[in-house]
């Protein structure tokens, strides 16, 4: 059935996480709960901006309570280390309004 | 409950998520649950060039509470059928 979204597949992968105020927070998945709160692993927060290019933030092992995600995303590490950080540039994602 | 049973018929559709940060992702429903939290497979962000943001990520997670809209297909939907259980959810419910 299509009824179980759960985040148990992504457990120990590597995760990159969008949260409500537009922060970037790449880490591996320890583990959740049905309130989508989060444990992150080795996590660091990658600041992306339109001057310079990605800087990224080391944060270590973090909770991140699920009130304040948006979207967890698989990272495909193959296609994440083709990319050259340095060279992107883009503005900061816009905070959720409800 | 009438959504979150639209939603299980809507799974393998290709659609376009709309977040409340004004982020779109196109993909494939893979899955859905109560809170209409939704799983898409295949990722690809609408304006790539304006959100680099998720460029190595495939597959997502997109909690049910971010999401504005979500784009169907024209004929994804039997719009009679559901203006009939939403009709009969809203009376009853």
């Amino acid at each position: 059935m299509a009824t179980a979204t759960g985040l148990e597949s992504l457990v120990d992968q590597m995760i990159s996480v969008i949260t409500n105020d537009g922060r970037n927070i790449v880490g591996v998945l320890k583990g959740f709960d049905q309130a989508t709160n989060i444990i992150l692993d080795e996590s660091h927060e990658r600041v992306f901006s339109t001057k310079e290019g990605v800087q990224q933030h080391v944060l270590g092992l973090y909770i991140i309570r699920g009130d304040n995600i948006g979207v967890i995303g698989e990272l495909d590490e193959e296609l994440d280390a083709s990319l050259d950080l340095s060279k992107l540039r883009a503005h900061p994602l816009k905070p959720v309004v409800h | 409950m009438l959504f979150f049973s639209y939603f299980k018929d809507l799974v393998g559709q290709e659609v376009t998520v709309e977040l409340k940060n004004d982020l779109a992702i196109r993909g494939t429903l893979h899955s859905v649950d109560q809170y209409l939290n939704i799983k898409l497979e295949n990722t690809k962000v609408v304006d790539q060039d304006k959100y680099p943001h998720m460029l190595s990520v495939r597959n997502c997670f997109i909690r049910g509470s971010v999401v504005r809209y979500v784009q169907l297909p024209k004929d994804g939907v039997d719009v009679d059928l559901l203006h009939d259980a939403a009709r009969r959810e809203a009376r009853g419910g």
